[in-house]
C-alpha cells in the first residue's frame, strides 16, 4: 500500500511550503507541534492560537491532514503552529500512526519543532500522561496544556504542582472558551527562549533495559542522539516492529535485531514490562495530588454522559433515535441541499446565456461556456452538500456521537469488513458520491477509508434517480403487482436494493482481496458527550470546502473541457456549424421538431441538407469523436442490448450520470431535456427501433441500461475526488476500471439470461 | 476463569491478564488496562457485540471476540495481590474498594448469558 508514499514527492513540496517559507527569512519563525491523544480539544487549541496563513496539507509521504498557521506570542513574536493527528501513543503500526514520532523528532521530510505543546484531557490524566511520558523520555523540548480543566472540575490536578512532579511546564487551559489562552502564549515564548529538557525518568526491569540496550547498537546513526533518547527509541522499536507492521523506514538491521531480542526475551511480555513500568511510573509521580487516582471511580458514574447514553445507546428506543438523527443528514442531503443546487445551476446557466450573448460565436467562446463556465458551475454545483455533509459530520464528532455511531453499527458493518465508522459516508453515498468520499476522513485507517471509498460509490446516488426515472418512466406500464403494488415504484427500491447489495459484496470481496491488511481489532474511545464547537466545525466545514474547489476542483474542470471537446468536435461542415453551435447545450426546447421523430438522425450522412435545428445537433453528435466513440463502442455494448445512441448518451453521462438524459435527447434530435419534460422522449424512446424493425427499447434493455448506471463509474468528479484523497491516479482508474467491468458483466447477464428466459 | 465477555453488563472487575493478538494487547495496555486496573462493563450493543466498558474514567468499546482475550476476576472476590501491584501507589485492597454496583447485581455468569458464548472453552489460557 504505498501509493500515498508513491504520490509524496508532490504533497510534500506543498506541504512543507510554509516552513520552507518561513526559514527562507533571515530570522526563521520557530515551530509548535500540538500533540495529544485524540477528543482532548487540540483541534480548539490550534484554532485559538492559529492566527493567519492557515493551511491544509497531508503529511509527507501519507495522506493525513496537516494544518500549519502561523500564530502571535507576547511581544509582537511569532511562531508556527503545526497539529500532529490525535494518538494514545508514540508506538505505531502503520505508517499513519508513525507520524507522530516523525513529527516529533523532525526526521524524514518533517521539519523540525522547537517545542513540542501536548494537549491533555485534565479529566482522563493518567491515559493522556501516558503520551508525555514517552515524550519526555525521548528528551524532546515540551510543554503540557492540561486542557478542559472545567469539565475536570474537581478531577483537575494544579497545574503547577503537577508541572512540577512531572519536571515540565504545566499550564490550565480551557481551549474551548479561550480560558489560560494568554498564560499558554506566555509559558511558549518563555519555553521557546530558554529550552528545558525534561528530565523524569522510568525504572524499567533490569532484562528490559538489557534488551533495549541490545536494540540500541543496531539504532541507524541518524536516529542516535542521547542516551535516553537511544533507549526510549529502542523501546518504540520494541514494541512497534513487527514482522506485519506497515511501518515505513526501517532499517533492515533494527528489524532484525528486534526479532532477535524479542526471540531471546521468551515468555517474558516485553510489551507489558514497557507499558506496566511506565504506567507505575506515573501511578508513582502523581500519587498523593489532589483530584488524581488511577483507580477512581469511573469518570462517567452517573454522570450526564451515562444517563444520555443509557437512552442513546438503548437496544430499542436508541437505535429508532440514531434512525432518526441519520434521516435527518439524509434528508438535509437530499432535500435541503437541492433549492441551493438548482440556484448554483441557474446562476452558471444565465452566466452562459449571457456569455454566449455578448461574444461573438467561435472557439473561444465555446471555450469560455461549455468548458470554464461549465465546468466551474460542474465544481460549484457540489459545495451545499459537501458543507452539509461536514456539518453534520462536525457536529456529530463534536458532540461524541459519531463514536457512538461506529459502536452501532460496527456489527453490521463488519460482517463485510467495513469499519463502524463507514456507516456515514455509505449513507451519503446515496445523495452522492463526492461529499461521501471526503467523508472517509473520520476514519483513521488508511485500509478503511481506501475500501469504503472503493465502494461509496456503488450507492444509488441521487444523479441515478433521472435516469431510472427516465427509463421505468417510459419501458415500463404504471401497472401493479397482486393489484396493489405498483410495479413502477417497486422497480425504483429494487434498483437501490440491488445497489446497496452489490457495494456491500463488493466491500467484502476488496476487503479480502485487494485492500486487505493487518486486521486491526476494535478499541474505540466513546468521548464524554459535549456541545459541539460551532466556530470550530464551521471553520473545519470550509477548510473543507476550499481544499475540494483546489484540489478536486482542477480535475473536475479539466474534465468538462474534455468532455464537451469529445461531444462537440470535430464540427460538421461549417454550414452546419454555423447554426447549430456545439451539440452539448442549446437553446432549442424539446417541443419544436416533431418531424425529427420520423427523420432518422441516425442515417444523415455528413454535411445533408438537415431540416430542424434538432436533427443537425444529432448529426454533428453523431459525427463528434463521442459519437464515433459511441460508434467504436457498439460491439461492447450489443451483447448488452445498447446501439451507439445509448453508448453516446453512457459517454456522455461520464460528466455527470443525469447528463445521460439530455444527451439523449440530443441523439434523437429532440434537442435539450429537461427532467420536467420527459415525455416526448419517453414517446421518441419507444418508438425507436433497430434497422430490422425491432424495437430499441424493450423492458429488459432498460433493466439492462439501469443496472449498468447503477454500477458503472460513470462520473469524472467521483474520480476526480478519490485522486485528491488518495494523491494518486492508481486507486481512481482501478476504481473506473472494476465499476465498469461489473456493469458490463452485470448487464449481460441481466440481458442475455432474460433473453434466454424468452423476455 | 472468567473472561471480559463474560461479565455481565453493570459489573466491576480487576483485570488479571490481557491476551489475544499483539496488536490488540499492546493498545489495550496502552490505554491503562493493565493487570491490576479495574474494569466496568456498562453495556453491549444492540447487535449484541462490541462491549463498552469503563476504566481509568474513560469508556472504550471493543468487540466480544477480543473481550475474549480479556482475563478479568471479580472486585470483590479479589484476594491475592501480585507483588508488583503491591508497590503500585494506586492499588487499593479490595475491602478498601468501594463497589458500584448494587449486590443483587453481581451474580457473573447467569446461564443465558454463559450459553450464549460458544467459543468459551477455546478461550486462550
Amino acid at each position: 500500500m504505498s501509493v500515498a508514499r508513491a504520490a509524496g514527492e508532490v504533497t510534500d513540496a506543498a506541504d512543507t511550503e510554509l516552513e520552507r517559507r518561513a526559514s527562507d527569512r533571515s530570522e526563521p519563525l520557530p515551530l509548535l507541534l500540538l500533540v495529544g491523544n485524540p477528543n482532548v480539544g487540540k483541534t480548539s487549541l490550534f484554532n485559538r492560537l492559529a492566527r493567519r496563513n492557515e493551511r491544509v496539507g497531508n503529511y509527507p509521504g501519507v495522506t493525513v491532514e496537516r494544518r500549519t498557521a502561523e500564530m502571535a506570542l507576547p511581544g509582537g513574536r511569532r511562531a508556527l503552529v503545526a497539529d500532529v493527528p490525535g494518538a494514545y501513543s508514540l508506538s505505531a503500526r502503520s505508517s499513519e500512526e508513525q507520524i507522530a514520532l516523525q513529527a516529533v523528532l523532525g526526521w524524514g521530510d518533517n521539519p523540525r519543532p522547537d517545542l513540542v505543546v501536548v494537549v491533555v484531557d485534565a479529566g482522563q490524566l493518567v491515559r493522556n500522561l501516558y503520551l508525555v511520558l514517552q515524550l519526555i523520555e525521548l528528551r524532546v523540548p515540551l510543554l503540557v496544556a492540561l486542557n478542559m480543566v472545567d469539565e475536570a472540575g474537581e478531577r483537575a490536578p494544579d497545574a503547577e504542582a503537577l508541572g512540577q512532579r512531572l519536571g515540565v511546564t504545566c499550564v490550565a487551559t480551557n481551549a474551548r472558551a479561550g480560558g489560560g489562552l494568554e498564560d499558554l502564549q506566555r509559558a511558549i515564548a518563555a519555553r521557546l527562549e530558554r529550552p528545558l529538557p525534561p528530565k523524569l525518568h522510568v525504572s524499567y526491569p533490569a532484562e528490559l533495559i538489557r534488551d533495549a540496550d541490545a536494540v540500541a547498537d543496531a539504532l541507524p546513526r541518524a536516529w542516535r542522539g542521547s542516551v535516553e533518547r537511544d533507549r526510549a527509541l529502542s523501546l518504540w522499536a520494541l514494541t512497534s516492529l513487527d514482522p506485519d507492521d506497515e511501518l515505513v523506514g526501517i532499517p533492515a538491521e533494527l528489524r532484525q535485531r528486534c526479532a532477535e531480542v524479542l526471540e531471546r526475551a521468551g515468555s517474558r511480555d516485553t510489551d507489558r514490562e514497557i507499558i506496566e513500568s511506565r504506567y507505575r511510573c506515573l501511578e508513582l509521580t502523581l500519587a498523593g495530588l489532589a483530584g488524581v487516582g488511577a483507580n477512581a471511580p469511573a469518570r462517567h458514574g452517573v454522570s450526564v454522559t451515562e444517563r444520555i447514553d443509557r437512552a442513546l445507546l438503548h437496544p430499542a428506543y436508541g437505535f429508532a433515535v440514531f434512525l432518526a438523527i441519520m434521516l435527518v443528514v439524509f434528508q438535509s442531503l437530499f432535500a435541503w441541499a437541492d433549492p441551493l443546487m438548482s440556484g448554483i445551476e441557474d446562476l452558471f446557466g444565465s452566466l452562459h446565456g449571457l456569455v454566449v450573448n455578448y461574444l461573438p460565436g467561435g472557439f473561444l467562446r465555446d471555450l469560455i461556456t461549455f468548458g470554464v463556465i461549465d465546468g466551474v458551475g460542474n465544481v460549484v454545483v457540489f459545495l451545499p452538500q459537501i458543507c452539509l455533509l461536514f456539518l453534520f459530520i462536525g457536529l456529530l464528532e463534536d458532540s461524541g456521537y459519531m463514536a457512538r455511531v461506529a459502536y452501532l453499527m460496527d456489527r453490521a458493518l463488519r460482517a463485510v469488513g467495513l469499519h463502524g465508522r463507514a456507516f456515514v459516508p455509505m449513507m451519503s453515498g446515496f445523495a452522492c458520491a463526492v461529499p461521501a468520499i471526503m467523508a472517509t476522513r473520520t476514519m483513521e485507517r488508511r485500509r478503511d477509508r481506501l475500501l469504503t471509498m472503493l465502494v461509496v460509490p456503488l450507492m444509488s446516488c441521487s444523479a441515478r434517480l433521472p435516469v431510472y426515472t427516465l427509463l421505468i418512466g417510459a419501458l415500463f406500464p404504471p401497472s401493479h403487482v397482486f393489484g396493489f403494488v405498483p410495479v413502477q415504484g417497486l422497480l425504483m427500491v429494487a434498483m437501490y436494493v440491488f445497489s446497496t447489495s452489490i457495494a456491500l459484496i463488493a466491500a467484502a470481496v476488496l476487503g479480502r482481496t485487494l485492500v486487505r491488511g493487518p486486521s486491526v481489532p476494535l478499541i474505540l474511545e466513546l468521548p464524554p458527550y459535549r456541545w459541539p464547537g460551532v466556530p470550530s466545525v464551521l471553520k473545519m466545514v470550509w477548510l473543507r470546502a476550499r481544499s475540494f474547489l483546489r484540489e478536486a476542483g482542477t480535475v473536475i474542470l479539466g474534465f468538462t473541457i474534455v468532455m464537451w471537446v469529445l461531444l462537440s468536435y470535430p464540427k460538421p461542415a461549417p454550414d452546419a456549424a454555423l447554426v447549430a453551435g456545439p451539440a452539448v447545450t442549446s437553446p432549442v426546447t424539446a417541443s419544436s421538431p416533431p418531424e425529427v421523430a420520423a427523420g432518422a438522425p441516425a442515417v444523415n450522412p455528413p454535411g445533408a441538407d438537415v431540416a430542424s435545428e434538432g436533427a443537425r445537433e444529432a448529426s454533428a453528435l453523431e459525427q463528434s469523436f463521442g459519437g464515433r466513440l459511441g460508434k467504436v463502442l457498439e460491439p461492447a455494448l450489443a451483447p448488452l442490448g445498447f446501439d451507439w445512441k445509448i453508448g453516446v448518451g453512457i459517454i456522455g453521462a461520464f460528466a455527470a450520470r443525469e447528463v445521460f438524459v439530455s444527451v439523449l435527447g440530443m441523439v434523437y434530435g429532440l434537442g435539450e431535456i429537461g427532467d420536467d419534460q420527459l415525455a416526448p422522449l419517453r414517446e421518441r424512446m419507444r418508438a425507436e427501433t433497430h434497422a430490422n424493425g425491432r424495437p430499441v427499447y424493450t423492458p429488459l434493455v432498460g433493466l439492462s441500461l439501469m443496472v449498468f448506471f447503477a454500477l458503472a463509474c460513470q462520473c469524472m468528479s467521483t474520480l476526480a475526488v478519490v485522486r485528491r484523497e488518495t494523491q494518486s491516479w492508481r486507486w481512481p482508474v482501478f476504481m473506473f476500471g472494476y465499476m465498469t467491468s461489473l456493469a458490463w458483466v452485470m448487464s449481460f447477464i441481466v440481458y442475455q439470461g432474460g433473453r434466454a428466459l424468452g423476455f | 476463569m472468567l473472561t471480559l465477555d463474560q461479565v455481565v453488563p453493570g459489573t466491576a472487575v480487576v483485570v488479571e491478564k490481557v491476551g489475544g493478538a499483539r496488536s490488540f494487547r499492546r493498545r489495550l495496555m496502552e490505554l491503562g488496562i493493565i493487570p491490576g486496573t479495574r474494569v466496568e462493563v456498562l453495556r453491549v450493543a444492540p447487535f449484541g457485540d462490541p462491549l463498552e466498558l469503563t476504566a481509568r474514567g474513560c469508556n472504550l468499546s471493543i468487540r466480544a471476540s477480543e473481550a475474549q482475550q480479556v482475563e478479568v476476576e471479580r472486585a470483590d472476590a479479589r484476594h491475592s495481590v501480585p507483588a508488583e501491584m503491591r508497590r503500585s501507589a494506586s492499588w487499593v485492597p479490595p475491602s478498601a474498594r468501594q463497589s458500584q454496583v448494587p449486590a443483587a447485581r453481581q451474580s457473573l455468569v447467569p446461564a443465558a448469558r454463559k450459553s450464549r458464548v460458544p467459543g468459551l472453552a477455546k478461550s486462550s489460557p
